[in-house]
């Protein structure tokens, strides 16, 4: 089977790989978590308000984003938002993007659904005394979600936080679909020049399972230490 | 917003002549659901024995189902498609990898093998959860019973089991169905697929993603639906809701 595996492929390769292509990857996974989460938070907060106005929309919008596939958002997002520009800069025509845009757009505001399903199990873990006691001690509802109920449902919400981050990773990769240069769109890519898919794809699916698998440890790890002993 | 909408777009013929655009999207539909249904076949079937595997006695059959589990679980979807389609025919001997390469529908059916496998690592942890949550003391009647181990799984441990991984089950077919879009990278038409097609061919980009997005949505709550009623019909009597009550002296 791998008498004629061209490691030398690879090697070559290895800086387009990893400097353009994973650079790529790991900045969008950075950034649409960070997002995500913001957004998702808010999302959460929205649901658990208790105000008609604000958690139908809400439920809305995350039981719309977990219902339809993430290839057939990526499509969407990439059609719609040079409109969405056109219409906030009041320009005269769609406003051209660049892939980098589109994808992040789309990874922030489609894995916002599930942080905010996680953010919303998170809050939902606090003690309901804990909410008491800080209006009882005179914090307005900021005052006691940012100082009390949220750095709790953060801790407590940790590790699942990082799984979804993990998968938020695997998931980048469907970047594929807009011809964009991600890790697995540069070795696409030279699979394809050089006539090398065996050892192109295969050393893409290790990549992929070591950074997936070693971060999943860790999170166990971290799973088990920052456990607060009830 | 300068984009021309055009409703009756559906009901014009697409370029392949015989269909129009709502046929060709409702064919797609088609594959999305025969794929997502025989790779939930296939998940089903080696997710229960996977996850029976990682709770027998055995370290070696507990050993190989976490490592299934968790090569299946840390390589995303559209790569294991690709090992699939691109590589696999690639790695065999000669004349099966040009017999592979030349089925009728190899997009579909190599989908419907990367999609099964890609699940059947979730739906094992799943199996594996609900007989972890199933009293010891099941098990050992059923071996004080005479039962064979194999026995004691298929008349006491998996039947309780299932009914108690169902809502999970149901979300993880439901993913199923949507990670079949996957499948358009491989050439596989199905609904993401077809309406990507026919923003292509008549440039009606937002007629064609929200038809695929309603569709979604109603396979969604289809499914939803079919299954809560399902579940409600094999909830376990006295295990839902509150916790069983402990008996005192």
């Amino acid at each position: 089977m791998f008498s004629n595996f061209d490691f030398d492929v690879i090697i070559r390769s290895l800086p387009y790989l990893f400097y353009d292509g994973m650079t790529f990857t790991l900045t969008l996974t950075a950034l649409a978590t960070i997002g995500g989460i913001i957004f998702g938070t808010l999302l959460a907060l929205m649901r658990l308000s208790g105000l008609a106005p604000l958690s139908l929309p809400a439920a809305g919008y995350v039981n719309l984003m977990r219902s339809v596939p993430l290839v057939l958002m990526i499509f969407w997002f990439y059609f719609l938002v040079p409109f969405i520009g056109q219409w906030i800069t009041g320009a005269s025509r769609p406003i051209q993007v660049g892939a980098f845009m589109s994808s992040l757009v789309t990874f922030t505001l489609f894995e916002a659904a599930y942080f905010s399903e996680i953010m919303r199990a998170g809050i939902q873990s606090v003690a309901r005394g804990q909410v008491g006691a800080a209006q009882a001690l005179g914090m307005t509802y900021v005052q006691t979600m940012s100082y009390i109920v949220l750095p709790q449902a953060f801790r407590n919400m940790m590790p699942v936080l990082l799984t979804q981050t993990i998968i938020l990773f695997q998931d980048t990769s469907l970047v594929y679909v807009l011809s964009i240069t991600d890790f697995l769109g540069a070795a696409s890519k030279i699979a394809q020049r050089d006539g090398r898919l065996v050892e192109m794809y295969l050393f893409a699916a290790v990549v992929y399972f070591i950074i997936s698998f070693a971060a999943s440890l860790l999170v166990r790890r971290l799973q088990s230490r920052i456990a607060i002993i009830r | 917003m300068n984009y021309n909408w055009n409703w009756g777009i559906f009901f014009q013929t697409s370029p392949d002549g015989v269909h129009t655009y709502l046929e060709t999207l409702l064919l797609g539909t088609g594959w999305t659901l025969a794929t997502a249904l025989a790779a939930w076949c296939l998940a089903l079937t080696f997710g229960s024995l996977v996850g029976v595997a990682r709770t027998t006695p055995y370290p070696w059959l507990a050993r190989f189902g976490q490592a299934y589990v968790e090569l299946f679980r840390n390589i995303p979807l559209l790569v294991q498609m690709f090992l699939w389609y691109f590589v696999l025919p690639e790695v065999l001997p000669v004349h099966v990898g040009d017999w592979l390469k030349q089925l009728p529908d190899a997009s579909f059916y190599t989908a419907v093998v990367a999609l099964g496998f890609y699940t059947s690592a979730r739906v094992a942890e799943q199996v594996r959860a609900g007989i972890l949550s199933l009293a010891r003391g099941q098990q050992m009647a059923a071996l004080a019973l005479g039962l064979t181990q194999p026995q004691s799984y298929l008349y006491v441990l998996l039947p309780m089991a299932y009914r108690i991984i169902l809502p999970p089950l149901t979300s993880e077919f439901l993913n199923c169905i949507k990670n079949s879009s996957v499948a358009l990278t491989i050439g596989l038409m199905e609904l993401t697929a077809r309406a990507r097609a026919m923003q292509e061919m008549s440039f009606q980009v937002f007629e064609a993603f929200t038809a695929a997005t309603v569709i979604y949505i109603v396979i969604n709550i289809a499914v939803t639906y079919g299954m809560r009623w399902i579940e409600r019909y094999a909830a376990v009597p006295g295990l839902l809701g509150a916790p069983p009550p402990v008996a005192t002296h």
